[in-house]
């Protein structure tokens, strides 16, 4: 989990992917569209990755990748990330995160 | 259109001008052309010979233009009952149709349900039929809207009627998940629509964006702040298309990637089968997938048309259902025409 927080608060956009998932390829794809610059990490690059993905679903995320976090905070899966797409929240969030400008 | 059109006839018919000089053969090309354009579009096809146009001095030309789409309005009206019957018609026939395939396949004990399932749709044809029963019932609700909004409806009633029709919405995707899981391709290859809504599938059903732009005419009057609304939402559920769009592709690529590597070198070697299934495995792995990028996909079109209502009010909301509705129904009735079509 430490491994988890630590990455997530390193950047103002963070997505946890695997390089087998094809989700988070949507979810990169939507925030280069925003104009966002996430940072990446792939768990399958890091030793502790199996440990980092129970953290994750502990987290409540389900499947455990696509994990999206912004400001260091937990948002949510891919099917989150489409909700607040939708309503508009997402935007607002990486605004405020300065993850993005208008 | 239809203003920007006349605003132009009424200004290049001046009183001063003959309007013999506008209806001689040896008149300008241009003026030809526009006259030809507006008789294509069928809207001011009064005016095209001398008499009528000394008319048009003295009618009001609000009413004319209000005539004429009063005729428009009832032609297509016309059409638009033609096609409901039409497809209410075709639907009536599959339903019966997939009816007695259902009972014909249960002797056979029916590669389509699993043991012990009964409530959900197990298997495509089960899920056809469950899917032809929802489309019936959409079609009854519809028309209990429909009669509600004619009728001036208060708005309490009102929202009672889209409350359902919206809730019975939400069972199609129930129903789309439910099946997926069973079988993901049969939902994707969409065969348990009419061949012209398939041609326009994404991802195992309608483009939210789509409807979204079809409805921004039929909607009027909105607020800035509905306009901005709609607008804002049409463009974050294109977005969110394209950004699956992209996942979809990424996923094929990979999944004929792994595919095309097979070793060439001949046959019958065990090592060629371990290569041969271990492959298998992969791609297995790879299409379990395609479900996750289908739910996401219905659960756009959820979110989209929730967030839709949301913007509008109640009349609006309900307006919006029948637009989408009367929409897809062309689309069915236009299917059977094309299916019913003369050939050679």
């Amino acid at each position: 989990m430490d491994t988890i927080r630590g990455l997530a608060s390193n950047n103002a956009a963070v997505i946890f992917t695997k390089s087998s998932c094809f989700m988070c390829h949507s979810v990169k794809a939507l925030f280069y569209e925003l104009g966002a610059s996430p940072a990446i990490h792939e768990l399958d690059q890091y030793a502790n990755g199996r440990e980092m993905e129970y953290a994750l679903r502990r987290l409540g995320c389900n499947p455990s990748v696509p994990a999206v976090f912004i400001g260091g905070k937990y948002v949510g899966s891919s099917k989150d990330i489409i909700s607040l797409h939708v309503d508009g929240s997402l935007k607002e969030k990486l605004i405020e995160a300065r993850a993005i400008w208008l | 259109m239809l203003a920007s059109q006349h605003e132009n006839w009424g200004e290049s018919n001046m009183p001063d001008r003959s309007p013999r000089t506008d209806t001689s053969t040896d008149v300008d090309p241009e003026d030809k052309n526009q006259r030809f354009d507006r008789d294509q579009s069928g809207a001011v096809v009064m005016f095209s010979d001398s008499s009528d146009r000394s008319k048009e001095k003295s009618l009001d030309q609000k009413t004319l233009r209000r005539l004429a789409q009063n005729r428009e309005a009832a032609r297509k009206s016309r059409l638009r009952k033609k096609a409901y019957v039409q497809q209410l018609e075709s639907s009536r026939l599959k339903l019966t149709q997939l009816e007695q395939e259902v009972q014909q396949a249960r002797p056979q004990g029916g590669s389509t349900s699993t043991a012990g399932d009964q409530s959900h749709a197990t298997g495509a044809l089960a899920f056809d039929v469950e899917y032809a029963r929802w489309l019936e019932e959409q079609n009854r609700q519809i028309n209990e809207l429909r009669a509600a909004v004619s009728s001036h409806a208060s708005d309490t009633e009102l929202q009672t009627v889209v409350g359902n029709v919206t809730a019975h919405f939400d069972e199609v995707f129930k129903l789309k998940g439910a099946a997926a899981k069973a079988d993901v391709f049969h939902i994707l290859s969409g065969m348990w629509k009419t061949p012209a809504e398939r041609c326009f599938m994404w991802i195992g059903g309608f483009r939210s964006s789509e409807i979204l732009k079809l409805l921004t005419n039929q909607l009027e009057p909105l607020t800035e702040q509905q306009l901005a609304g709609i607008y804002n939402l049409q463009q974050s559920s294109q977005q969110a298309e394209d950004a699956l769009s992209q996942g979809m592709e990424a996923l094929q690529q990979s999944l004929s990637e792994t595919l095309a590597n097979g070793s060439s070198s001949t046959s019958g070697s065990s090592g060629n089968v371990a290569n041969y299934m271990g492959q298998m495995a992969m791609a297995m792995g790879k299409l379990g997938t395609l479900e996750s990028f289908l739910r996401q996909a219905d659960n756009l079109r959820q979110q989209t048309l929730q967030q839709m209502h949301r913007i509008l009010t109640t009349r609006q909301s309900a307006r919006a259902l029948l637009a989408i509705h009367d929409y897809f129904s062309r689309l069915r009735a236009l299917s059977s025409l094309w299916v019913a079509r003369p050939r050679e």
